[in-house]
C-alpha cells in the first residue's frame, strides 16, 4: 500500500526529517480493514440498525429527511438500469471508508479535529474540537460524514440501551463510522488484564460485521499477513469505491459481476431537480 | 495652599484606588470566585482508608478496588463487598452502624459522589495502566489508602465535575504529583514514555 506516510519516507533525503518520521511511526501499527461482498448483501439493513444502536446514533427527530438525518452506514440500492431479463440490482452500504492517502476529511478540518490514528489507521473524530464548518463533509467522496442538527435526545427507556463505550455527540458537529472504536478499546483492555498488548482479532469486530446474517462483511488487520481480509483483498474481483481518487481507502468491495464493479468508478448522475437547481 | 495640598493628594488617593480595586479583584478572583464556583456536597458516610489498609484489617488496594477478567475496572465496591465483613457492625463507630442499617440490611448501594468521575467522551483503562505500565495506585490517586476521612466533595456549578479533575490548587498548578486528572497529566506521562498515540486512543 502507498500511502502517505510511506512517500515521506522514501521521497525525503534528509536523514534527520526521516528519522524523524520514522520515530513518529510505531512499530506495533495495525491498518484495520474491512471487506464487503456484494453478491451476499441482501440489503436487509441489519448493519445499519446495529451500528446506530452500537454507536448510540439517537432517533431521528420529526420531519428528517436522507439529508438531514444521521445515518453512519446507509444501504443503497443501485439498478442496472436495463430491460427485463438483463435487470438486475446490487445492495452497496456506504459508510465511512477510512481513506489512507490524502484523507479528504483530515486535510480540510481547519480545527484538527479529524486525524488518522497512527496505530490503527482509523479516521477518528474528535466532536469536541470540530467547530461544525462541514467543510469535511463537502470533501467527503463518500458522503459518509453527518451533521448533527440537533441535540440528541432519546427516550426514558431508550437511554437504558446506550452503550457506555461510546461517547454521545452534541449538537454542531459532524460525526461518522470509526470502525466501533469503542470495540478496539474493549478488547485492548480485556488483552491488558491478561497482561498482554496483543488483542485478540475476534475480541474486536465491529457491530456491522457481527450482525449481518449473510456474513457478507469481512472485517481485519491488513498488515498482519495471515488475516482473513488481507487473504480476501487478493481476489480479482475486490474492488474500491472511487479508487481512482488515489484516497487508498481501508474498505474494499468484491463482487462477480462486471458491471458492479465498472459502477464504483462512475460519478453519480445528476437528478433532474440538481440540473435545475445546481 | 488648599490647592497645593490637594495636587499633592491627588495622585496618591488614585494610586491607592487603584491599588485596592487591584487587590480587591485579586481577591474576588482567587479566594471568593472559587468558593462560588464550588458547590460542597457530603458524602453519605464517613469512610476511612486507614483502617481498612493499616494493621487491623491489612488490606491491599486490590482487595477491594478489583479489575474483572474482562479488563474492566469495577471502581468502588459494591455494596455486597461491604457485607462480607461488616454483616454485622464489627466495631462501635456510627458510620459503620449507619452503614449496616441503611446500606446493608436494606441491600441498597451508596450513592458515593466520585471524585474522579471523567467527562464521557474520555476513556481510561486501568487494565492497561496497571498491568501492562506496571504504575502504582499512589502514582495518580496519592497516599488515599493512608487517610481517615474522606474529604469534601466538591463539585463544580458550572461543569458538573468533580474539583478534583482540575485540581485543589485553583491556579491549575499542582501542589502534588497526583493533585488534579486532567488531559494534560495524561498527555505529560505519555510523551514521557515516548509513546505517540493519536485522539481515539483515549478518546471514545
Amino acid at each position: 500500500m502507498h500511502n502517505l506516510r510511506s512517500w515521506n519516507v522514501e521521497n525525503n533525503t534528509s536523514k534527520g526529517l526521516e528519522n524523524l518520521i520514522m520515530e513518529t511511526i510505531s512499530e506495533k501499527k495495525s491498518q484495520y480493514g474491512m471487506m464487503i461482498d456484494l453478491d451476499r448483501c441482501n440489503g436487509c439493513g441489519a448493519c445499519a440498525v446495529a451500528c446506530a444502536v452500537e454507536n448510540n446514533v439517537p432517533p431521528a427527530y420529526q420531519q428528517t429527511n436522507t439529508r438531514t438525518g444521521i445515518t453512519w452506514m446507509r444501504v443503497f440500492e443501485i439498478p442496472n438500469d436495463e430491460q427485463f431479463p438483463q435487470s438486475d440490482s446490487v445492495f452497496v452500504p456506504m459508510f465511512c471508508q477510512q481513506c489512507e492517502n490524502e484523507t479528504p476529511c483530515v486535510t480540510v478540518c481547519p480545527q484538527n479535529a479529524v486525524e488518522i490514528d497512527p496505530l490503527t489507521g482509523i479516521v477518528g473524530q474528535i466532536p469536541q474540537r470540530c467547530l461544525g464548518c462541514r467543510y469535511c463533509m463537502a470533501a467527503c467522496p463518500y458522503h459518509a460524514r453527518y451533521f448533527n442538527w440537533r441535540d440528541p435526545k432519546w427516550t426514558d427507556g431508550m437511554k437504558l440501551q446506550l452503550n457506555p463505550d461510546v461517547a454521545p455527540r452534541m449538537r454542531g458537529v459532524v460525526e461518522k463510522c470509526n470502525f466501533c472504536h469503542g470495540r478496539l478499546h474493549t478488547a485492548r483492555q480485556k488483552a491488558a488484564a491478561n497482561g498482554s498488548e496483543k488483542i485478540d482479532p475476534n475480541d474486536y469486530v465491529p457491530a456491522c460485521v457481527e450482525s449481518c446474517p449473510n456474513k457478507a462483511i469481512i472485517f481485519g488487520d491488513l498488515e498482519d499477513g495471515s488475516s482473513e481480509i488481507s487473504q480476501a483483498i487478493k481476489s480479482k474481483n475486490t474492488f474500491r469505491f472511487l479508487s481512482r481518487l488515489g484516497t487508498e481507502p481501508k474498505v474494499y468491495f468484491n463482487s462477480g459481476r462486471a458491471w458492479v464493479r465498472e459502477m464504483a468508478e462512475q460519478a453519480l448522475t445528476r437528478t433532474k431537480k440538481e440540473e435545475i437547481y445546481g | 495652599m488648599l490647592k497645593r495640598k490637594l495636587k499633592i493628594a491627588l495622585p496618591s488617593t488614585g494610586k491607592f484606588l487603584f491599588g485596592s480595586g487591584f487587590a480587591g479583584m485579586l481577591v474576588i478572583g482567587w479566594f471568593i470566585f472559587p468558593m462560588v464556583l464550588y458547590k460542597s456536597e457530603p458524602q453519605p458516610i464517613q469512610f476511612s482508608h486507614k483502617v481498612h489498609t493499616g494493621e487491623q484489617a491489612g488490606m491491599a488496594c486490590e482487595d477491594c478496588h478489583v479489575i474483572s477478567d474482562d479488563g474492566r475496572f469495577l471502581g468502588i465496591p459494591a455494596v455486597a463487598k461491604c457485607a462480607e465483613c461488616h454483616s454485622s457492625p464489627i466495631g462501635e463507630s456510627a458510620n459503620e452502624k449507619s452503614l449496616v442499617e441503611n446500606y446493608i440490611i436494606p441491600n441498597k448501594e451508596i450513592p458515593w459522589h466520585i471524585y474522579s468521575r471523567q467527562p464521557d467522551n474520555a476513556y481510561f483503562s486501568h487494565a492497561s495502566h496497571v498491568r501492562l505500565a506496571h504504575l502504582k495506585c499512589e502514582e495518580c490517586h496519592g497516599p488515599i489508602g493512608e487517610s481517615a476521612r474522606l474529604k469534601v466533595y466538591q463539585v463544580n456549578r458550572i461543569s458538573g465535575y468533580s474539583r478534583d479533575i482540575w485540581g485543589e490548587n485553583i491556579s491549575g498548578i499542582p501542589s502534588h504529583p497526583w493533585e488534579g486528572m486532567k488531559m494534560d497529566r495524561c498527555v505529560h506521562c505519555h510523551e514521557k514514555n515516548g509513546r505517540r498515540d493519536g485522539c481515539i486512543e483515549c478518546h471514545k
